[in-house]
């Protein structure tokens, strides 16, 4: 049957055809959806892991008892799942194990713009790189029969445009091929005397899927022109095929590592002019160019920096540019902002008002850095905010620990925030870490986490109990307060800055767009008692804005929280009860 | 034929993936190749949102360029100026006159343009813009706007309208299914 499928379910289905057994997953944008929609099949059975790490060894794990199996995470992801990933390109697999890593170029919803082709070259595994839905499914059945032919974990990478692309599929029947565990010393445990031996192994696969590269359908040339030649991948060929169409000829690489070298010296042969279209790093251009060939454009016209376009192509390849109009006021901006209702928003406007440093972390209180809070002072990646404020405090001493603090979410404190309070806990910095408790992981679309009670499915499942974690670790201080009483936090605030030692403060109070949450009545403005002073405009919420020098809010976004009430100085909010 | 594109623009929780899954639908089922390119995640949180929906014999870019849309429908006025650019020229807008102030103008850092459905149209644009909030609501729903669109939408192509029928009674839920023939309906004869 003929389907229009989003890239990520597209990879998804192609995992459940080709018998994947086993899943595991941390979210992360554009990545998520291919975790969420292979546990739409109960045959794989699917998890969200507390980080990439685990997720990519639990699938290791699956993959040496004998089932098919899977991991799936974000270009960031691989970079914390980066150990075991190097390590197993030794070992190899035992069932066929597929890593899936979802790129994005443009930063759509990243802090970085990082090439997962890297990764795949320095650990030494082929990479395959749908370029539409269709290509999603077959890359994905092609990656377990390699893994297992080869003896070798494949990475399959998706990009922004593939991943929330949606393009017709055609599916097929599920068959599941499983083998047995086999106890094998020499070729599974790490030790020197072992792993000596088996890096000769890797090279020589490596040379044997170079073989592979050179013939394998995934790797595709399409004759026209012979004038210009053009060695593309994943959506940049999909650019080239629109602006080009068979004005010239091109080399399409479904394969991006190894890549085959005869192939790409026969297609140079060919044509007159040599040019390379990829995203981001010069990765395919580097190798022709070490082989020896002239390559007539690369990055030296196409931009190392951000994704590509038709607009783009059609102007360095043909010097075309298509008439548009504009209107001729300012657009301003419309950044993402904290949701109306959002718990985050009482913690940061207190941190703001106290004019605390605050080192952030990943997630929707990221948004507290825009206007008007202002409130975030850096953001690194999964979990920095406690070794920062670690390092921050031990090198400020008194100094940074009175006025400086480390936020994150539940789910990014499950993911690596353990470890740095750890070394806060171990090595005694008089640090103040908020964990903002909104029982889910919000930024990628309410997904669950250790610390929520429920799995992937939803359903019943062991629940971390933070408070109890954290004094484990030895805080004696550690402070639960709701966020929408604002002289609450900061009188917690205040108090466990001024505290001679480390204290944590859990902020907890569900996200306000999960289901579980009931909105209460939407606030009104008392119009005669509005002064038009703005205090209220000082938390950043998207429901309140001033017409005519007074406050208005808007009932369909006010989820009714009561955070600008206590704003108010002239009790010109109210609620009904 | 050649490819056409249509680009969604609006409000991140304005209902625009749904109006997009429509429309991809419909127009797989009338037989031509499609692509839809949505974004997730950061940019959603009331940030701007844009889907592209491209259809015809065979498709290649899923996303839309500079001056190659064939119509633009928006939630929203203000998104509506934001992605003229991406119009053809000689295409057509279709927008709701709804406007919500984004943060730099909750701020007071900048204005919202006024008028901006005139100078719009000063600029030679065709523009076909009406206030779907209010259908909405009337249908039953506010949430319904996408809806609302769709069923003005309907006038630039030339399917029955039970294609149309057949593809909303596809993707809304049995429960507002009836709130939202009645939505499609007031899009179709405002």
């Amino acid at each position: 049957m003929k389907e229009l499928m989003l890239g990520n379910k597209a990879l998804a289905r192609g995992l459940y055809e080709a018998g994947c057994c086993y899943i595991s997953a941390y979210p992360g944008t554009p990545s998520t959806e291919v975790t969420e929609e292979a546990a739409r099949f109960p045959e794989i059975y699917c998890e969200w892991a507390p980080n990439e790490k685990v997720a990519m060894e639990t699938a290791y794990g699956a993959s040496l008892a004998g089932k098919r199996s899977a991991c799936a995470m974000k270009h960031v992801g691989i970079n914390v799942a980066a150990d075991p990933l190097y390590t197993m390109s030794y070992t190899g697999i035992n069932a066929g194990l597929v890593i899936v890593v979802a790129d994005d170029p443009g930063m759509h919803s990243s802090q970085n713009e990082q090439d997962s082709r890297h990764h795949a070259i320095a650990a030494k595994v082929p990479m395959l790189e749908p370029a539409d839905s269709q290509e999603a499914v077959e890359m994905a059945k092609e990656a377990y029969r390699l893994s297992e032919e080869y003896d070798t974990p494949v990475m399959v990478k998706l990009c922004t445009r593939v991943s929330h692309g949606q393009s017709v599929v055609e599916t097929g029947a599920r068959t599941v091929p499983v083998k047995e565990y086999v106890k094998d010393i020499p070729k599974y445990v790490m030790v020197p005397d072992n792993a000596r031996p088996r890096h000769p192994i890797v090279e020589a696969r490596m040379e044997r899927l170079r073989e592979y590269a050179e013939t394998t359908p995934l790797n595709r040339v399409e004759m026209g022109d012979r004038k210009l030649g053009i060695i593309t991948h994943s959506t940049s060929y999909q650019y080239v095929k629109e602006v080009m169409g068979k004005d010239c000829s091109v080399l399409k690489l479904g394969m991006t590592n190894p890549l085959p070298e005869k192939l790409i010296r026969d297609f140079a042969a060919q044509v007159d002019r040599l040019v390379v279209v990829e995203e981001l790093e010069p990765i395919i251009e580097n190798h022709c160019r070490a082989m020896g060939l002239t390559v007539d454009a690369g990055k030296d016209v196409f931009p190392l920096i951000d994704e590509f376009s038709q607009t783009l192509l059609a102007k360095v390849l043909k010097g075309e540019e298509k008439p548009y109009v504009t209107v001729d006021d300012p657009v301003p901006v419309r950044p993402p902002v904290m949701c109306a209702g959002c718990p985050h928003r009482g913690i940061f406007y207190t941190l703001s008002k106290n004019k605390v440093t605050v080192l952030g972390d990943i997630g929707c209180y990221t948004l507290a850095a825009g206007a008007p809070l202002h409130a975030i002072e850096m953001c690194l990646c999964m979990g920095a905010s406690i070794g920062a404020v670690h390092g921050f405090n031990k090198a400020l001493g008194e100094e940074g620990e009175r006025k400086t603090v480390a936020i994150l979410g539940d789910s990014t404190f499950m993911h690596s925030g353990m470890t740095g309070l750890a070394d806060i806990a171990y090595n005694q910095s008089n640090s103040t870490v908020i964990i903002l408790d909104n029982s889910t992981t919000g930024m990628t679309g309410h997904q669950q986490n250790p610390t929520t009670g429920f799995n992937l499915r939803g359903e019943p499942a062991g629940k971390i109990d933070l408070e109890a974690l954290c004094r484990a670790m030895g805080f004696r201080r550690v402070v639960v307060v709701d966020p929408y009483d604002l002289k609450e936090c900061d009188r917690v605030i205040n108090e466990e800055l001024a505290a001679p030692e480390p204290s944590v403060i859990i902020a907890r109070r569900p996200c306000t767009l999960l289901k579980t949450v009931k909105a209460q009545p939407p606030v009104k403005v008392v119009n005669e008692n509005c002064k038009g002073c703005k205090s209220c405009m000082k938390i950043g919420c998207p429901a309140i804005s001033m017409r005519e020098k007074k406050a208005v809010i808007d009932p369909t976004q006010c989820t009714g929280c009561g955070v600008c009430i206590q704003m108010c100085q002239f009790d010109a909010m109210e609620q009904e009860v | 034929m050649e490819t056409k594109s249509i680009i969604i623009a609006g409000v991140g929780g304005q209902g625009s993936l749904l109006a997009s899954k429509l429309l991809g639908r419909l127009l797989l089922d009338q037989g031509y190749d499609v692509k839809v390119s949505e974004v997730h995640g950061m940019s959603q949180r009331g940030g701007s949102v844009v889907t592209y929906v491209r259809y015809g014999e065979k498709v290649y870019s899923p996303i839309v360029g500079l001056g190659e849309a064939d119509l633009l429908l928006s939630f929203e006025l203000l998104e509506a100026a934001r992605w003229l650019p991406y119009l053809k020229v000689g295409g057509a807008v279709v927008t709701n006159t709804q406007q919500i102030d984004p943060m730099p103008v909750v701020t007071g850092q900048m204005t919202y343009p006024e008028d901006l459905a005139a100078k719009i149209a000063d600029k030679g644009v065709k523009i076909d813009a009406f206030d779907c909030l209010s259908l909405a609501e009337e249908a039953g729903s506010p949430k319904a706007v996408n809806i609302v669109l769709l069923g003005r939408l309907s006038h630039y192509f030339d399917f029955p309208d039970e294609v149309w029928q057949k593809a909303l009674e596809a993707v809304v839920p049995a429960k507002v299914l009836e709130i939202n023939r009645k939505a499609f309906r007031l899009g179709q004869e405002a």
